[in-house]
């Protein structure tokens, strides 16, 4: 008798993540609304039902978010009735007087960095949860599933801890603290596939609507509170489109899309020949070590 | 579907990134948007090809693909285990690329622990190498039962019979030493495409797979361990509700074998015994579960479990000792001297340990044993004897590679500096 690949997978999760219950003090969960926190939460449930979960939810705000990924947020919390907290970059911009970036492509997913950190002194949190994939981008296929970091939250990838077998060492000094990656090694694909397997519920802008947009060198952008100023040049349209990410709005892009079913969305996403990021995120477009410089800076 | 873990083993100019760019390549898991990133780096790079190969033979720079850090693409190697993820039709891969260097040997032990098989690159002009050696020890000592040998640019030795066939023995010799299980030959141009994706049509006299056929079809079930039901505990859930006032299950993962409802078992350290009332896993109950699925047990007694216990099968008990002599691989630039103490993690057990004998050390290319060393150095391999401070059970690395394995962990810098196969109580 052999495991099925998801069945595989998501024990590997599950047993990441009572690694980080059982190693850590005070962990987070770090949830964002999207497919991949979703799935990160689904997993939680798993692991811990019919117990709580050892540690809170935790969404950094940057103010550019969907409403409806907010709504999902807020409902999914509710209903599982777990402890959700959120920090605003909005307040760290106000209290440390950061400059907001300005101009055409303007985002603030960068000073997300600075609340995240310090939401992590605030509650003393010594390990975050997140969702990200080795296979999303290169410098993430480098990183480990225990990720330690200094109190600058600077990954160091030439000092990365040795990761043998399914042992993980999350041992710190204090002030230190490890970001945790459960789905490291699932695929864009596995994530929509186990989605579908498990039934779980995603917010609706996942799936074909009608939508006003942005159209601005080839991408759509969402035009949601006036967070992307049109130029000169850009146009004014209506789409029927989804999300293939959801983050800040300022840098997600939608895809024209006719899929309202998951079974379709699991059918274009495995007939397209565009990546993820590559279709919908302008962040990582930047140079060819955008991600890598980030995660130095202590981003996710 | 099943998933199959690999990992790839070169030395820097072998082709190794080439080799995986090809897999991905051919097996259309690039995308386009990445194929047009890597092309703009190859532009930019203008590296020209090291082998003298003319550059229109190889579009773009393929390992280019897998080389994800900034200094790994400015000086053109691999730093660090990355992994890669394909499926086709008939399997789903994860590639661990690991680099080849020796100072790098830590990392390909890093990639090696979790892999069901391991490809070997042999530049067909070189044979069987010093690093081929290392890297083979490396996976025959990380129990790694399946060798593919790729002897890589057949195409610079005019697709030749004899240099393949020489390379074949050559190897063999070193295999039979290492007790390797399974070990096949496949020659190769990872450059061109030769027998990578496709069988090649410059090498008619192979009539072996092509290398993604092999691994596609390669079987991979590791029987050795059915019968050893291990399961180290890692959190207790206690929900303590009125409802569930009196809840208690213990969360891990099942590392071997099976357990099934009404199965006696054995905590231990402790020895204590109980049977299995209940397996759970998101509150739906089940009659059995198999590695390496995570489940939640609950047990007829009241019995005292906690984190860092292992439950086992009383049918099949592991080795239950203070003192077990072990195979270690050094992974830290401080110096592991003789009586130096650590912290060992085996499961999800921790304890002090010192290191009270080193046996001998293995010179990594001859493997030749050395006696009377009396301390090891980053990336050295030694076979030694540990002292812990409370018992641990395990079972010997050979038999089972979950429960036989652990690491060591410095306790000023908290880091990971070696890891251990445990073999035999001393």
């Amino acid at each position: 008798m052999k495991l099925d690949y998801l069945d595989q997978l998501e024990s590997e999760a599950i047993h990441i993540m009572r690694e980080v219950a059982g190693q850590f003090e005070r962990p987070a969960l770090l949830f964002s609304g999207g497919k991949d926190s979703i799935t990160l939460v689904h997993l939680a449930r798993k692991a811990f039902r019919p117990g709580k979960f050892p540690f809170p939810l935790v969404h950094i705000d940057t103010g550019h978010n969907f409403q409806e990924a907010l709504d999902f947020r807020d409902h999914l919390a509710e209903s599982l009735g777990e402890r959700l907290i959120v920090r605003y970059v909005e307040d760290t911009i106000r209290e440390k007087k950061l400059k907001e970036p300005t101009g055409r492509n303007a985002t603030r997913n960068g000073l997300q960095t600075f609340t995240l950190l310090d939401t992590i002194e605030e509650f003393e949190f010594d390990a975050c949860i997140g969702g990200a994939r080795r296979d999303e981008e290169k410098a993430r296929a480098k990183e480990r599933v225990f990720s330690v970091r200094d109190e600058f939250g600077s990954w160091d990838p030439k000092r990365q801890r040795p990761e043998l077998w399914n042992l993980y060492n999350g041992k710190i000094h204090k002030g230190e603290n490890v970001r945790v990656f459960p789905i490291s090694n699932w695929t864009e694909l596995d994530v929509w596939n186990y989605i579908r397997r498990e039934n779980i519920a995603l917010p609706n802008i996942y799936f074909a609507h009608e939508r006003e947009l942005i159209q601005r060198d080839g991408k759509l952008m969402a035009t949601e509170g006036g967070i992307i100023k049109p130029d000169e040049g850009d146009q004014i349209v209506t789409r029927r489109v989804r999300f293939r990410t959801v983050g800040d709005i300022s840098c997600t892009a939608a895809v024209e899309s006719e899929a309202s079913t998951l079974d379709a969305v699991i059918a274009e996403i495995q007939a397209t020949r565009i990546s993820e990021r590559g279709e919908t995120r302008m962040d990582d477009q930047m140079s060819e070590a955008a991600m890598e410089d980030r995660k130095k800076g202590g981003y996710f | 579907m099943d998933l199959l873990r690999f990992i790839t083993a070169g030395s820097v100019d072998d082709g190794k990134s080439t080799l995986i760019g090809r897999l991905l390549y051919d097996s259309k898991s690039i995308l386009a948007d990445q194929l047009e990133a890597i092309e703009r780096a190859s532009k930019n790079r203008n590296t020209g090809d090291q082998s003298g190969r003319s550059a229109s033979a190889a579009p773009v720079d393929l390992a280019l693909l897998t080389d994800g850090l900034r200094s790994e693409r400015e000086q053109g190697i691999t730093i660090d285990v990355a992994y890669r993820y394909f499926q086709t039709p008939k399997r789903k891969f994860i590639i661990v690329d690991a680099p080849g260097h020796i100072q790098y040997t830590r990392n390909m032990v890093t990639g090696a622990s979790n892999c069901q098989l391991a490809i070997v690159l042999i530049d067909a002009r070189q044979g069987v190498v010093e690093q081929t050696r290392r890297h083979s020890l490396i996976a025959s000592l990380l129990g790694i039962p399946h060798i593919v040998v790729a002897v890589n640019k057949m195409d610079l030795v005019g697709y030749s019979q004899d240099v393949f066939s020489n390379i074949c023995i050559q190897y063999n010799e070193l295999a039979q030493k290492l007790n390797t299980k399974h070990v096949t030959y496949i020659p190769m141009s990872a450059l061109n495409g030769d027998n990578v994706v496709d069988k090649s049509e410059n090498m008619p006299w192979y009539e072996g797979q092509a290398l993604l056929d092999y691994l596609e079809t390669v079987e991979v079930d590791d029987d050795l361990n059915v019968d050893q039901a291990r399961f180290p505990v890692q959190y207790v859930i206690r929900p303590q509700t009125t409802e569930l006032h009196d809840y208690r299950g213990y969360a891990g993962r099942i590392t071997s074998g099976i357990f099934r409802k009404g199965d006696a078992i054995t905590i231990l350290p402790s020895g204590e015994t109980s049977t299995i009332d209940a397996i759970e896993v998101a509150e739906t109950h089940y009659d059995e579960a198999i590695s390496p699925m995570s489940v939640v047990l609950h047990l007829a007694d009241d019995v005292d479990v906690s984190r860092g216990d292992l439950i086992v099968r009383s049918n099949s008990q592991p080795v239950v000792t203070q003192t077990a002599e072990a195979m270690l691989c050094w992974m830290d630039t401080k110096e592991c001297k003789v009586g130096s103490k650590y912290l060992l993690q085996v499961g999800t057990f921790r304890t002090r340990c010192s290191i009270r004998e080193i046996l001998f050390q293995v010179n990594v290319n001859t493997y030749e044993e050395i006696e009377g060393v009396e301390s090891l150095k980053l990336n050295d391999l030694a076979k030694v004897v540990l002292r812990t401070a409370q018992p641990i059970s395990f079972d010997p690395y050979d038999r089972n590679r979950t429960t036989g394995s652990a690491i060591l962990i410095d306790e000023t810098s908290n880091v990971t500096v070696g890891a251990v196969m445990l073999v035999t109580e001393a």
